[in-house]
């Protein structure tokens, strides 16, 4: 009985140390209340790991968190709200996904939330506000708070730029000096120019631009020209009225552009490029410029290859009808199937706090808040800043309808079919778009 | 008892150890004895095989999406079959993997043979020869997808090496992966590479089950080598070799992990095989009536494809 009594002892200690209950435990944890923070597998998420260490010391409910790779993330987090799990307490949900999980119930809506604790969406930038957490668009409906500000812009080989022998060879061939590009004209002049070059006895190439087919990478890479050449989703003042718009002559221009660029100018075998593709490119030294989101130039700064005096920054250049770029980033939601919303629901009204946004952003995070953004200080405070603000000021986002997926795909296989695979032309690759989205919408219901 | 049979031993044994087990169950007919014991078996078939088939195919005529599982299901009838069956992108996605089945097969037959009858052979080593030759087959294709990948990178990639180092053309010249007309024939020589074994082995096995008496006579009767090939090994050999065409056959049909790994259907659609389309129809958009009617007809082509197929076998075999 003795020993039987011994063991049973032991076994408790062993199963209380297991499940972490000791010295070293918040009494939050000890009673059990931990929530899980599900997103992207990036350099941003490592940020917010080590800030989320002041929620957990300030709260005392313990973090876990659920990061997957950029090309597996929506397959695992959309498959994860649609079969109704309860991984999630909280979601870092890319943009696009706002409509569905609005709609289909997966999101908790926080205007309640937001009034009660004193959270004004007029604290944010507004195109992050409507990008991030409005559904319906432009209405005051919240399923999310800002959280990851993000959006396309570009890097470049400063050190290169600034050559001797790479500034003459330009100007003899250009006529003017290397320099930032301020059009995508210019830009795809300076990766003409690096294209098969030899710099340090190595080849290098012009630009690693988005074409990955398989989830959305060239649909994202595309968009930054076709909004500078004058392709709009649909008629301002009808919705959903595609023609013209989609495949207007000004964005069949912006396609035809877009696939100029990746045939002229990009490294052999950057027929599948997303994120990860053009970092290692760029950091490699393979490629002069590179197409890229905000939220690695922290990582890339930090470089010790490519990073620091070597590399500069830019916004994507204007068009022939205006400059934009495409919108990244996403906002925190709490997920209606979670066990924990209380805690979710805490977590988000600490991370609304100024003093938390200020730490975001200098741990490696982009916030979204005014109070950091519109500070004076914040254009010096990196050297991507200034461009990270102009940046979300011209931002305009894919559709965020609940039928986003779809939308995607299509886009994604017209331009791939086009871009890569030579298959037709730029007015057959956008006329076919224009009749995969309105059997899409047609199958939606909607009127156009 | 040392006359009783070993089966009997251990009934008995069975009887003494646990005589109420015993006493229960000589309450029973046999025939509700072999009821209680398939009736597990067959309550688990009829969960995770018959009851989702059924349950699929009921989807297919209607509207019904997996993420919105609470907006309300409306029977559609035949009009997903009729849209994807007059789909030009499905007949090219049926395509492309016709493609992709056919020289695989056909690659992996010649080569599989041609190899179990290297090895049939009993040179020195050949042991070792055959445990090197059956390690691609051992890999996940996950790995072996990613790999590959690297493999045929233009500027670093050991195959555009070789490629370049016996036709002269520059490595970075062309891309396996990113070329229309190269990269259906990139995932036939991965998938050649990693399979071509697992024929060999089973094409061994029919050639190891030719009895030598055979061969004995052939050689009396003055018979050459070539017509011992053609008149004994190939016909003998013929009913696994077609054993192997078929595991293969019904395997590529529905190949996804290593094309989506290695080209996720590109360059634009030109390797997306059909399995590819039906995954981003069913868990991408979730169109989920459409997908099941999709996976319905795959289901059927390759089962009435395999019946046709066995039936044939069985042809040879009785021959």
């Amino acid at each position: 009985m003795k020993q039987t009594l011994k063991a049973l002892a032991v076994a408790c200690g062993a199963t209380v140390s297991a499940f972490g209950v000791g010295a070293g435990t918040t009494p939050a944890q000890a009673q059990g209340k931990t929530i899980t923070l599900c997103w992207a597998a990036w350099d941003p998420a490592n940020a917010l790991v080590e800030l989320s260490k002041d929620f957990t010391a300030k709260s005392g409910i313990g973090m876990k968190f659920e990061f997957v790779p950029w090309t597996n993330y929506a397959d695992r987090f959309l498959n994860e709200l649609n079969s109704h799990g309860s991984l999630c307490d909280l979601i870092i949900g890319d943009s696009q996904w706002i409509g569905g999980a609005a709609e289909n119930g997966q999101y908790v809506k926080l205007n309640d939330f937001f009034k009660k604790e004193g959270i004004s969406m007029d604290d944010y930038m507004p195109a992050t506000v409507v990008g991030y957490s409005e559904w319906p668009k432009n209405t005051p409906n919240y399923w999310a708070l800002p959280a990851m500000g993000d959006a396309v812009g570009w890097t470049y080989r400063k050190d290169w730029f600034a050559r001797p022998d790479v500034q003459k060879d330009f100007k003899a061939k250009y006529g003017r000096e290397i320099g930032v590009p301020k059009t995508l004209d210019e830009l795809k002049d300076i990766a003409q120019f690096f294209q098969g070059r030899e710099i340090d006895g190595k080849k290098v190439y012009g630009a690693s631009i988005y074409t990955e087919r398989g989830s959305e990478g060239i649909t994202m890479g595309v968009s930054n020209y076709l909004y500078d050449y004058g392709f709009k989703y649909d008629d301002p003042k009808k919705p959903y009225a595609m023609d013209g718009f989609v495949n207007s002559a000004s964005a069949v221009k912006g396609l035809e552009a877009y696939k100029e660029l990746y045939k002229c100018c990009t490294p052999p075998g950057a027929s599948n490029s997303y994120m990860s593709e053009g970092l290692d490119a760029f950091k490699s030294g393979q490629v002069a410029l590179q197409m890229n989101f905000f939220a690695f130039f922290p990582g890339l700064y930090k470089d010790p290859n490519v990073g620091g005096d070597k590399i500069g920054f830019f916004v994507n250049p204007a068009g022939p009808a205006a400059q934009s770029t495409q919108l990244g980033g996403q906002g925190i939601s709490v997920v209606t199937y979670s066990k924990n919303q209380a805690e979710a629901l805490q977590y988000i009204k600490w991370f609304s706090g100024g003093d938390v946004q200020k730490k975001w952003w200098a741990l490696g995070g982009y916030s979204c808040a005014k109070s950091v953004l519109n500070d004076p200080s914040f254009p010096s405070s990196a050297p991507f800043a200034k461009e990270f603000l102009q940046s979300m000021g011209m931002v305009v986002d894919f559709w965020a309808e609940p039928s986003y997926a779809q939308l995607l795909q299509a886009e994604q296989k017209r331009v791939h079919d086009y871009v890569v695979a030579d298959k037709g032309t730029a007015q057959e690759a956008l006329d076919g778009l224009v009749k995969d989205w309105k059997a899409i919408f047609k199958e939606e219901g909607k009127k156009f | 008892m040392n006359e009783l049979s070993a089966s009997s031993r251990i009934t008995y044994r069975a009887v003494m150890v646990r005589p109420g087990v015993a006493r229960r169950i000589r309450g029973l007919s046999d025939r509700t004895l072999a009821w209680l014991f398939i009736t597990p078996t067959i309550v688990l078939l009829l969960a995770i095989n018959i009851f989702p088939l059924l349950w699929t195919i009921y989807l297919s005529f209607t509207n019904y999406r997996a993420n919105r599982a609470n907006a309300p299901t409306i029977w559609l009838g035949a009009d997903w079959y009729q849209s994807i069956l007059t789909d030009p992108d499905i007949w090219a996605a049926m395509q492309v993997t016709a493609h992709f089945v056919i020289w695989t097969v056909v690659i992996e037959t010649v080569l599989g043979f041609g190899l179990a009858y290297l090895i049939d052979k009993k040179f020195r080593g050949h042991g070792m020869w055959t445990t090197i030759i059956l390690l691609p087959m051992m890999l996940s294709p996950a790995v072996v997808g990613n790999f590959w990948t690297f493999l045929y990178q233009p500027q670093i990639g050991l195959f555009n090496y070789v490629v370049a180092f016996f036709t002269g053309r520059a490595a970075s010249s062309f891309q396996m992966l990113g070329d229309v007309t190269l990269s259906p024939w990139a995932i036939v020589i991965v998938d050649a590479w990693m399979w071509t074994p697992y024929v060999m082995l089973i094409c061994l096995a029919g050639l190891r089950s030719i009895p030598d008496y055979i061969y004995e006579a052939a050689e009396v009767d003055r018979a050459s080598k070539w017509r011992q090939f053609w008149s004994i090994t190939l016909p003998m050999a013929l009913p696994f070799i077609m054993l192997a065409v078929l595991f293969r056959g019904i395997e590529n049909f529905k190949m996804f992990d290593m094309v989506n790994l290695l080209t996720g259907g590109g360059p634009g659609s030109t390797t997306e095989v059909a399995s590819i389309t039906l995954k981003r129809a069913a868990f991408e958009s979730w169109r989920t009536g459409y997908s099941s009617a999709f996976a319905i007809i795959l289901f059927v082509t390759v089962f009435g494809l395999a019946n046709i197929y066995v039936k044939a076998l069985n042809k040879v075999k009785s021959r």
